[in-house]
């Protein structure tokens, strides 16, 4: 794996790691077209690699990490704020 | 056949250090154990605050003194206890004396105060010291290994580089015929589709998922709906959102062979092969129970930079990036962040094999080469009485 700006772990994924910090317009090129990114992103946390509408589930290593809790857009920083796992803890 | 150089003991069992502990059953005899510590050099005392007053927990912290006594890296062991205490220490030296013959025991207020107590403690700990001194270490396969598999103050990138490269090293150890044991339930939320189903057993599997939801059972119930969120500010920072993204990385060090049994707490162990213990996810806690079901070696990831060792058990620091191995000098064995800059997981997995070789024969890790023994934490989760 050579230096890239960030890594998807699995191809089902619908998020991106970032392995540097991303400014706003920053340009990321995917397999899958360019993604610029819409707000900062720090180091090692997410950036949503297409539009994730609320309630969709945020894929990373291959399974839901949790659920959009408002609709997220591709380049978007992915984390606490917008995400909501508590519908899979099954209790 | 591979093999490293270990201390046969009396059980049949492998040790790779030759400790001498002094563990009070009660936090009220730790003055004593700690007065023998300091007249003896090469003697550890298990500070703790348990052994009274918590009866819920009273089988498993039994369980845990017991057992970290019949660790194989413990060569003589001295029980330390009160008198009055919940968990009473003449019972559990006899269990371990069936494994291990040294052992001594006192009861302080039974056997003559904390003078005469610390002297004849004294006495037996120096023999102990010197008989261990003496011990010639000889050639066993790796098939009597038992690594313990933790990981602490994770990041984004501890599910990526550390804990793959920590599964290689499990892989390894199993395909050898040892033992590798993955706990940290409150770590497995959210597995039930990948790790859930790693059982040998549909039986297994079972058991697997049940212990999946009882720790989603007990977040719900202490946490109510920020359940998910069962991570600490520093695993936030550093980019896991939710404990079911935690999970599907701290998983990754256990490799993909099958669960060959799932344990309780701090239980040894009956079969090789990966193993499942039941835990939290509370470094120090969990390495406690790593220590107790056997484990000689414990092998822990690290996103954040946790140096803590343990006080009877060599543990290895694996940094999941580079930014904290070169932050902190010295405190972490391993950089799995090279990941990132093209190197082969394959090739950090063999570099962790290796430094497991070297130190099952005898070299010392970051934690230990630091002291950084810390203390005996163990696991509660009741009221205190």
């Amino acid at each position: 794996m050579a230096r890239t700006k960030y890594i998807k772990i699995q191809k089902e994924d619908n998020v991106l790691v970032a392995l540097e910090p991303l400014p706003e317009g920053e340009r990321l090129r995917t397999t899958e077209g360019e993604i610029i990114v819409i707000t900062p992103i720090p180091i090692y946390h997410k950036v949503a690699a297409r539009d994730i509408a609320r309630d969709q589930p945020v894929i990373k290593y291959g399974a839901p990490i949790g659920f959009a809790s408002g609709d997220i857009q591709k380049g978007e920083h992915v984390h606490v704020h917008n995400v909501d796992a508590s519908a899979l803890m099954k209790g | 056949m591979e093999t490293f150089k270990g201390y046969l003991r009396p059980n049949g069992k492998v040790g790779i250090r030759n400790y001498v502990l002094i563990i009070p059953t009660v936090s009220c005899a730790v003055g004593v154990a700690q007065m023998i510590e300091r007249e003896v050099p090469g003697t550890v005392a298990l500070i703790h605050g348990e052994g009274c007053a918590k009866r819920p927990e009273r089988p498993m912290h039994i369980r845990i003194l017991e057992n970290i006594g019949k660790n194989p890296n413990t060569y003589g062991v001295l029980y330390i206890g009160l008198g009055c205490e919940g968990i009473a220490a003449r019972p559990i030296a006899e269990r371990v004396r069936k494994e291990n013959p040294n052992v001594f025991v006192r009861v302080i207020q039974e056997d003559g105060g904390t003078l005469r107590v610390k002297e004849e403690g004294v006495r037996f700990a120096r023999r102990m010291v010197e008989e261990a001194s003496r011990l010639i270490p000889q050639d066993f396969p790796y098939s009597k290994l038992t690594v313990g598999l933790e990981c602490g103050g994770s990041d984004a990138l501890s599910g990526i580089t550390a804990n793959p490269a920590i599964g290689y090293l499990s892989d390894w150890l199993v395909a050898q015929g040892g033992r590798t044991i993955l706990t940290e339930t409150t770590e497995f939320t959210g597995t039930q589709d990948s790790l859930g189903r790693q059982g040998a057993t549909p039986e297994i599997c079972r058991q697997i998922c049940d212990l999946i939801q009882s720790g989603e059972r007990h977040a719900v119930e202490v946490l109510g709906e920020e359940a998910a969120y069962v991570i600490s500010p520093g695993n936030m920072e550093g980019g896991i959102s939710t404990i079911q993204e935690k999970s599907l990385g701290c998983i990754r060090k256990a490799g993909y062979s099958p669960v060959a049994q799932v344990v309780d707490h701090g239980e040894i162990p009956t079969e090789q092969g990966l193993i499942i213990m039941d835990g939290p996810g509370y470094d120090t806690e969990s390495m406690t129970g790593l220590c107790a079901g056997g484990a000689q070696i414990t092998i822990f990831s690290t996103g954040r930079g946790n140096p803590i060792g343990h006080p009877c058990m060599p543990v290895v620091k694996v940094a999941s990036n580079s930014r904290v191995f070169h932050a902190m000098p010295g405190d972490m064995d391993i950089d799995a962040g090279v990941i990132l800059e093209g190197v082969e997981l394959k090739e950090v997995g063999d570099r962790i094999i290796g430094l497991i070789k070297r130190v099952a024969n005898g070299e010392q890790t970051a934690a230990e080469k630091r002291n950084q023994g810390g203390m005996l934490a163990m696991y509660t989760y009741s009221r205190t009485f």
